[in-house]
Parts: C-alpha cells; sequence; structure tokens
C-alpha cells in the first residue's frame, strides 16, 4: 500500500472519528447542560453523573418503529436523512489538526484534503446541507414540515452571504484559500478575532443559523410548527437529522476556530514533529469543544426569533456589518497594518 | 483512473439533465440538474480547475438551485399540468435551445481554425481568473452586475402590491 494513500486513510479515521464520537457526548452535555441551567438534575441513572444515557437514547431509537407515512415522496423521503449527515462529513476534510508530519523523506498534511481552495470548498459542501431539510420539509406532504422547508431555505440562503463575507474577509490579509496557511499566517501574527472581531461577532451570529440552533430554530420551531421539517419522521431516520445537526455544529465550529482562534496552533508554542501532531489535535479539540459549549449555553438562555425579525436581522444588520468588516480588512491589509501575508 | 472519472460523471452529467427535461415533478427536475451541476463541477476540478468548481457547487447547487425549490415549493406546483396545451411552448423552447447551442458550437469551430492558445493551469486558477475578470473584462462585467441590479428591483417593484388607502390593513405578515 503506497504511504500517501495510508496516511490518507489514517487522516480519515482520526477526523472521522472525531466527528462520530462528538454526537454521543454532545447528547449528554446538553441534556446535562440544559438540566444544569433549569435547576434540575437532568439523567443521572446511568452510570456516574448520567454518562451512559447517550447509549440508552441511541438504543431506543434502534428499537423505535421506524414510521413510513403512506402519502409521502417516498424516494425523497428517504434521501433526505441521509443527506443530513453528509455535508458534515465531507466538510471536516479540509479542516488541518496538525503540523504537517515529516517520516523519512516524505512530508503528509495533517488533514484529508490537501485543497488549495479548501475555504471554498468548505462553503460550497456545507451549502449543500440546506437540501436534507427542504426536501424532507417536501417529501413529507405535511403543512408544517412544507412550512420548515420553506423557512429553511430562505434562512439558509440569507445567512450564508453574511457568512461567506465574514470568512471571505479572514482570507484577504492571508492571501490564501488554504486553511493550513491561515493557520500558519495567525501563528506568525496574532489570532485573528484580535482584528477582525466585527467579522467573528457575524460568522458566530451566522453560525448559528446555518446550523438552526436556537434562537434560529424557526425551520423546527416546535412551538407553532409541532416539529417542523421532521414532524413526519421517526427512530432512527429522526436520529440522523439529530446527528447531522451536531456533525453540522462540529465542522462549522472547526472552520471557526481555524480562521479565528488559530486551529491547532497554540501562540508562543512550537509545535513540530509527532508530539506537534498530538498536541495540534488535542489543542483543536478543546477549542472544538469550547465552541460547542457555547452553541449549548446560547441554546438555553435565548428564546426564539420570529421569522420576520429573522429575516432582518439577515439582511438588514449582519450582511451591512460583514461588507463593513471586508472593507475594512482589505483597507487595513493594503495600508500594512495587518502584516505582509 | 482519471479516465474512469472522466467518464463516470459525464455519463451522470448527460444523463442527469435528461431527467431534468424529461420529469414531471418540477422538484425532481430540480434534484436532477443539483446532479448534473456537481458533476460538472467535479469534471472542472478534473480539467485542473478547482476554484470553478468550488464556486459551480457554492452558486449554483448551494444557492440558486435551493431558491428555484424554494419558489417550486411556496407556488405548490407538484406536477405539471396539461402538458398537451404546452407542446407548443415546448417546441419553442427546444428550437431556441437547439439554435443557441448549434451557435455556440460554430463559433467553438470558427476559432478552432487556427491554433488557440492553450488553456493552461495559470489561466484558470484564483489569479488567472481574477486578472481576466477584474482586468481586461471589467467593463462586461460590471454590466452584468448592473444588470442584475436592476433585475433585482425590477423584480421588487413587480412583486410589490399597490397601497390601497381605502381598504383596511388586514393582511399583513405578522
Amino acid at each position: 500500500m503506497p504511504a500517501n494513500l495510508l496516511a490518507t486513510i489514517v487522516n480519515i479515521a482520526v477526523m472521522v472519528g472525531f466527528i462520530l464520537t462528538v454526537v454521543p457526548v454532545m447528547v449528554w452535555v446538553e441534556r446535562r447542560g440544559s438540566a444544569l441551567m433549569q435547576d434540575r438534575p437532568g439523567p443521572n441513572r446511568l452510570g456516574p453523573f448520567g454518562l451512559i444515557q447517550p447509549l440508552a437514547d441511541a438504543l431506543k431509537f434502534f428499537f423505535k418503529e421506524d414510521v413510513t407515512p403512506t402519502a409521502v415522496d417516498k424516494p425523497l423521503y428517504l434521501l433526505a436523512p441521509a443527506l443530513a449527515i453528509m455535508p458534515a462529513l465531507l466538510t471536516i476534510s479540509v479542516i488541518p489538526f496538525g503540523p504537517a508530519l515529516t517520516i523519512g523523506d516524505e512530508t503528509y498534511p495533517l488533514m484529508i484534503a490537501d485543497a488549495p481552495a479548501g475555504v471554498l470548498l468548505f462553503l460550497a459542501l456545507a451549502s449543500l446541507g440546506v437540501y436534507s431539510l427542504v426536501l424532507a420539509g417536501y417529501a413529507s406532504n405535511n403543512k408544517f414540515s412544507l412550512m420548515g422547508a420553506i423557512r429553511a431555505s430562505a434562512q439558509m440562503i440569507s445567512y450564508e452571504l453574511a457568512l461567506t463575507l465574514a470568512v471571505l474577509a479572514v482570507v484577504i490579509p492571508v492571501g490564501s484559500f488554504h486553511l493550513q496557511d491561515v493557520v500558519d499566517y495567525q501563528r506568525a501574527h496574532v489570532w485573528n478575532f484580535i482584528p477582525q472581531i466585527l467579522g467573528f461577532v457575524v460568522f458566530l451570529i451566522a453560525s448559528f443559523a446555518e446550523t438552526n440552533r436556537l434562537p434560529f430554530d424557526l425551520p423546527e420551531a416546535e412551538s407553532e410548527l409541532v416539529a417542523g421539517f421532521h414532524t413526519e419522521y421517526s427512530a432512527m431516520r429522526f436520529a440522523s437529522f439529530f446527528m447531522g445537526e451536531y456533525m453540522s455544529m462540529t465542522s462549522l465550529s472547526a472552520l471557526g476556530v481555524t480562521l479565528y482562534f488559530g486551529g491547532w496552533s497554540l501562540p508562543g508554542v512550537d509545535l513540530h514533529g509527532w508530539l506537534g501532531a498530538v498536541v495540534g489535535l488535542l489543542v483543536l479539540v478543546a477549542k472544538i469543544a469550547f465552541c460547542m459549549a457555547i452553541f449549548v449555553w446560547v441554546r438555553w438562555s435565548f428564546p426564539r426569533f420570529r421569522y420576520d425579525q429573522l429575516m432582518r436581522l439577515g439582511w438588514k444588520v449582519l450582511l451591512p456589518v460583514a461588507i463593513v468588516n471586508l472593507i475594512l480588512v482589505a483597507v487595513l491589509t493594503l495600508s500594512g497594518v495587518l502584516g505582509a501575508p | 483512473m482519471e479516465t474512469l472519472i472522466f467518464l463516470l460523471f459525464a455519463l451522470l452529467a448527460v444523463g442527469s439533465s435528461l431527467v431534468v427535461v424529461v420529469h414531471k415533478n418540477p422538484v425532481y427536475s430540480t434534484m436532477s440538474l443539483v446532479v448534473t451541476l456537481f458533476s460538472v463541477a467535479v469534471l472542472f476540478v478534473l480539467l485542473g480547475a478547482p476554484f470553478i468548481g468550488a464556486l459551480q457547487i457554492l452558486i449554483y447547487t448551494g444557492a440558486i438551485l435551493v431558491l428555484f425549490l424554494f419558489v417550486i415549493m411556496l407556488l405548490n406546483v407538484t406536477r405539471e399540468e396539461s402538458a398537451v396545451s404546452q407542446q407548443k411552448v415546448q417546441a419553442g423552447g427546444a428550437l431556441l435551445g437547439a439554435l443557441v447551442f448549434g451557435g455556440m458550437l460554430a463559433v467553438l469551430f470558427w476559432n478552432a481554425r487556427r491554433p488557440m492558445d492553450p488553456m493552461t493551469e495559470e489561466l484558470v486558477s484564483m489569479k488567472g481568473l481574477a486578472r481576466e475578470m477584474f482586468g481586461q473584462y471589467l467593463l462586461p462585467f460590471e454590466i452584468v452586475g448592473m444588470l442584475l441590479l436592476v433585475a433585482v428591483i425590477g423584480a421588487t417593484v413587480a412583486a410589490r402590491k399597490p397601497p390601497q388607502p381605502d381598504k383596511p390593513v388586514e393582511d399583513l405578515e405578522p
């Protein structure tokens, strides 16, 4: 087996293993975290601190009856849950998780897809995530689901613009779409969130809307739409929407920390070689864990936006702020304040 | 290996674009168009232009086709109605499409009489594209931008209901 192929397989095993492990951990964090914030114990019967609870939840999903309503559009109905997981699994491939490793004479990058247009590839593949929601809502043949799907398509298109503009502003001083270059730039200068705090705030808000988390979970909005686009789903098909949400939260957090918080690097510490690879991965995971905690914290702190408020925030606040940030960063870069790439 | 991938995605592009035209349900047509554009993006990557491939997915599959789906679902067009009465329209569309395609082929073969500069990787990279788009072709680029802006304003004006002062406002969106 050629060494390159082996390296790619190891990279895939690390990153996909990580993103799949996140789901049960996040189920536990979400349930215990919400309990903590609402001053109740939460699941605490299975194992210490209820740690085995996610296993029980998963088993329950497996043994529930998988109901397929008769009036659904069957091919699309079956396709939608599969599409929910795909974007997160694909996008994680452009995230670097350590310094390039030199074994013998060969240098192996610690990322699955060493793509020169990595940032664009991430955005492009992440933008496919909306299809699972839209198709699920359409195929369910249910008015609530259709409402959820219509909301999802409008919401995700609107916030994608602001998100993309915020990300592009990061790329300007770096001068490259490669995420490893973004990390190297931040190792040489400061973490991007200091000069680009405006863009970071836009990115943060837009990423809540992109992952359909409260306060922007309008496509499911259980108080008005029953469960929105996944009303008609049950058992493992429902669970795959659930997993898809956590996995896209993870991959978007990975992009966020790579763009704004130095990715796998630590300021003032020179990571290289095998130790650097291990420490780099741990640092990246720790940073992502912090972001995920913020996702949970925000979810249980804020009430849901109304649909018109959501649209107004997206188009009249976030988009102009993102454009101002883009121009500001371009001017600062050209005047040499942000340092040469 | 590359030939195999090319064949697979070329066949997929042609097959799915046929489905786009033939299928009765507009949602299925849109989804096949997603497959078509995705396959074309893969072909771009195979040609050594990953930037154009990524843009293809980001803009067409990620944004424009989602808006197609949005409109289809908002208008709730489930099935193409009375396909017979639309045969003339379809024939006209097919004729127009054939003319445009023929014209493109003619231009291609006309230009291919003398040897052309090869499409180098430098030309289709980000820098090359930006240099072309914001250098030599800046004016057409700006004109297309203005055209799109005019279209957006026109659509907004057309979609807006005229104000009716004597009728009480009831059906406003909450």
